[in-house]
């Protein structure tokens, strides 16, 4: 690391520690812990983007799944609507897979023709009435339970450090699913591939109140391990005896404390990844993919199963994106599934990964920290500099509708700052070497 | 009589929305795949020029309603609607020349241009929000239906209602006016055919003379304006809100892939086909079916293979299917 992009990191402590101290800690440090979160899902973009030139815009529905395993792995459980009908939902899902099974088997096994199209057709179809036959009444019982507070399922009750690669694991099982129909095909059919799956991903988890409660919300999930809440450490004597011997005030020095412990964490999950990409960017796994990318037609003819190793890529971008979900999911210690949006799930860390420098894995480091600051500072101070812009204009209807929508200043900011960096830096803050 | 009233029901719920609606994607799909043929990328921002071109007739329509004209028993947004279309190809040209013409200029790969339209995409969301906001808003006016339900009912005596809305009526008339006149521009006139031609082979139609820049203005102005056209026909016939314009970009690049990318005759089909099968896998038939079954076998269910929830879902797999049978789609891609 050179001189040049230590002074750049610097540069964006600065700017954290300069909301520390003219706004607030606590503010500063909630700003870093979504942007280092963001950051690491924006690592699993840029092994995906930056190693392999795979265009995936489905980021949402990768975290959202992430966001998801937490409630399947850590809420509590709840009892009776499992009683009511978990085990009749459990069933249906297998039938559905197992019809989805046979008539892959089916389409494999017999010869072309028309009997094979109506063989085929017909598993399908018979497997989707069984399945539905199975599932709506078993839905519509467990969902009948205590619907005000529960009404879903509910997780296992483990702790949500178990939750993280689970996450990581559902993301990439549907990474598994989309790249096995769209890798062999155009770059463009991955990306609205990609898109639909993660739109498809969020309404269901919308939708499907068995599930996780749609858009009822899920509250109360657990904190990850060391973690404590607020409450308990304000009532701890070792943490009121340190608070007081520094002069500090509790109930500040209390939140503070919890979000520099996630931040300590997802510093280390940030490090280990870094550490790992690094390892397999320099290694010759990561010069194979590089020369794929840069050429496929000849990494071809060399011998490189390319279809095979953007598959094995895209899985693992994913997969990172789905424990960075995770995590997410844990720290907010709720799933809102109306929150997944595609501008701040999606495109942010889209943003990022071109903004820090594409194939480069510290470029994406500082991108992620330089735009996750961004990110929230603009929705504080847009209405603001929109107030100073405005001030000489009469009070009224338009003016407030200008202040009014200074928060959409976000949407119009974030794709400036793609196209000017498309356009006169394409390699990104700290280019790839 | 029965049966007549099955019939009824299933051109009320079924047929004539999903006619509409499909004519909608069409028009949407046709303005992607002219963008994919000529200037060769998949337009993420397609779906934000038809909220773009929508907000330009939204505001001239106010315009015009505060002004006191209106168009009878038609809906006033048609008469603003060549403002709309005036103001949006303005707007789209200005991007290529600040942002496409580099890209090609420099021979950039297309999924650089695909990211460079997300771009495009989000700052044209941006100044939409921050024209019109983010609310739904209702612009259509004039007489509400064409066929009124009630007055079918008594016409007929059946027991199921018809209605078609003004709005149906308009868009599929606009449809068919606009496909007709692009067909006819591309087949008759030299800057359609010289489009073609581009689309076709490029080194081959600039070394015969054809000059490049007019045929990438001409392709964004016809793109814009059927852009334009669509949202509008779309906001009319739903509603309008930014955002249901982002989520439509799902069903309408469905559409243009499963007909061919590249294909205008394959975007017409795409969109009728996704719309159909969107309207019929998510409409509840319980209706019909009890009709025409015997009164003992009358479902107890909706008999609703899914449900609305999910439409966006359909146009996907649709698309899967297509991708993995068909890989260039049901009408060979990409030739104008």
């Amino acid at each position: 690391m050179n001189a040049r992009n230590l002074i750049l990191f610097a540069l964006v402590a600065g700017l954290y520690v300069a909301t520390g101290v003219l706004q607030s800690w606590n503010l500063s440090l909630s700003i870093l812990n979504a942007a280092l979160l963001t950051t690491i899902a924006a690592l699993g973009v840029n092994m995906q983007w930056g190693y392999a030139g795979l265009f995936s815009v489905g980021t949402m529905g990768f975290t959202a799944l992430g966001g998801l395993a937490v409630v399947l792995i850590s809420a509590r459980p709840n009892v009776d609507n499992w009683q009511a009908g978990g085990p009749g939902i459990l069933l249906a899902l297998v039938l559905g897979a197992l019809a989805g099974i046979a008539a892959v088997f089916a389409w494999r096994r017999l010869a072309p023709g028309r009997t094979r199209a109506l063989i085929v057709a017909a598993i399908l179809i018979g497997g989707f009435f069984l399945f539905r036959a199975v599932f709506d009444p078993n839905v519509t019982a467990a969902e009948a339970v205590n619907p005000q507070f529960a009404g879903n399922l509910g997780g296992l009750g483990l702790p949500s450090l178990v939750a993280w690669p689970v996450g990581g694991l559902l993301a990439a099982a549907a990474a598994w699913a989309i790249g096995k129909t769209a890798l062999g095909l155009r770059s463009d059919y991955l990306a609205i591939a990609t898109l639909g799956i993660a739109e498809i991903t969020v309404s269901v988890i919308k939708n499907e109140d068995w599930l996780a409660r749609g858009v009822k919300n899920l509250i109360d999930l657990p904190r990850p391990w060391p973690v404590p809440y607020e409450v308990q450490l304000q009532q701890q004597a070792g943490f009121l005896d340190f608070v007081s011997r520094w002069g500090l005030d509790p109930v500040t020095a209390s939140t503070i404390g919890v979000k520099l412990l996630y931040a300590g964490m997802f510093g280390i999950v940030l490090g280990i990844i870094i550490w790992a990409f690094e390892r397999a960017l320099n290694s010759p796994w990561g010069r194979m993919m590089r020369a794929i990318r840069d050429n496929e037609v000849s990494a071809a003819a060399m011998g490189k199963d390319v279809t095979g190793r953007h598959l094995q890529v895209f899985i693992l971008g994913s997969a990172v994106i789905g424990f960075a979900g995770a995590m997410m999911t844990s720290m907010d210690g709720q799933l809102t599934p109306g929150t997944y949006n595609p501008l701040r799930f999606t495109f942010l860390v889209w943003v990022m990964v071109i903004v820090g420098g594409s194939g480069n894995n510290w470029g994406t480091v500082l991108g992620g920290l330089l735009i996750g600051w961004l990110w929230l500072v603009v929705e504080n101070i847009g209405p603001n500099i929109m107030g100073y812009i405005t001030a000489g204009m009469p009070e009224g209807a338009f003016r407030n509708h200008l202040v009014g929508s200074a928060e959409h200043m976000r949407l119009l900011s974030m794709g400036v700052i793609l196209l000017v960096v498309m356009r006169f830096s394409p390699r990104g803050l700290i280019p790839e070497k | 009589m029965d049966a007549l009233n099955a019939l009824v029901a299933f051109l009320n719920f079924v047929f004539i929305p999903g006619l509409s609606y499909g004519a909608q994607l069409a028009l949407g799909a046709l303005g992607v795949t002219l963008i994919y043929g000529i200037l060769r990328f998949s337009n993420f921002a397609h779906g934000d020029t038809m909220a773009f071109g929508a907000m330009v007739t939204i505001l001239m329509t106010w315009w015009l309603q505060s002004l006191g004209v209106t168009f009878g028993p038609l809906p006033t947004a048609l008469l603003a609607l060549p403002f709309g279309i005036a103001a949006t190809a303005a707007f789209v040209l200005a991007t290529d020349r600040v942002v496409y013409r580099f890209y090609r200029r420099q021979k950039a790969s297309s999924t650089i241009v695909v990211i460079v339209s997300l771009g495009v995409m989000f700052v044209m969301n941006g100044v939409i929000r921050f024209i019109i906001g983010v609310d739904e808003q209702n612009f259509s006016d004039g007489a509400r239906f064409v066929l009124n339900p009630n007055e079918f009912k008594t016409m007929t005596g059946l027991a199921e209602p018809l209605a078609i809305k003004t709005t149906q009526l308009v868009t599929v008339v606009t449809a068919i006016i606009v496909v007709g006149a692009l067909f006819w521009f591309l087949q008759k006139t030299r800057t359609g055919k010289s489009m073609r031609a581009f689309s076709d082979n490029e080194d081959l139609a600039l070394l015969s003379g054809i000059n490049p820049d007019k045929v990438v203005a001409v392709t964004w102005i016809i793109a814009a304006g059927i852009a334009t056209i669509a949202g509008t026909l779309y906001g009319l016939d739903k509603s309008f809100k930014p955002f249901t314009y982002f989520q439509l970009l799902l069903p309408i690049f469905a559409a243009a892939i499963v007909g061919g990318l590249g294909n205008p005759l394959g975007a017409i089909a795409g969109g009728f086909v996704i719309a159909f099968s969107e309207v019929m896998v998510t409409n509840a038939w319980k209706k019909i079916v009890t009709y025409l079954v015997p009164e003992s076998m009358a479902p107890d269910t909706l008999v609703q293979l899914l449900s609305t929830d999910y439409k966006f879902a359909v146009s996907f797999t649709i698309l899967i299917i297509v991708l993995l049978f068909m890989p260039t789609g049901l009408f060979k891609g990409k030739s104008l």
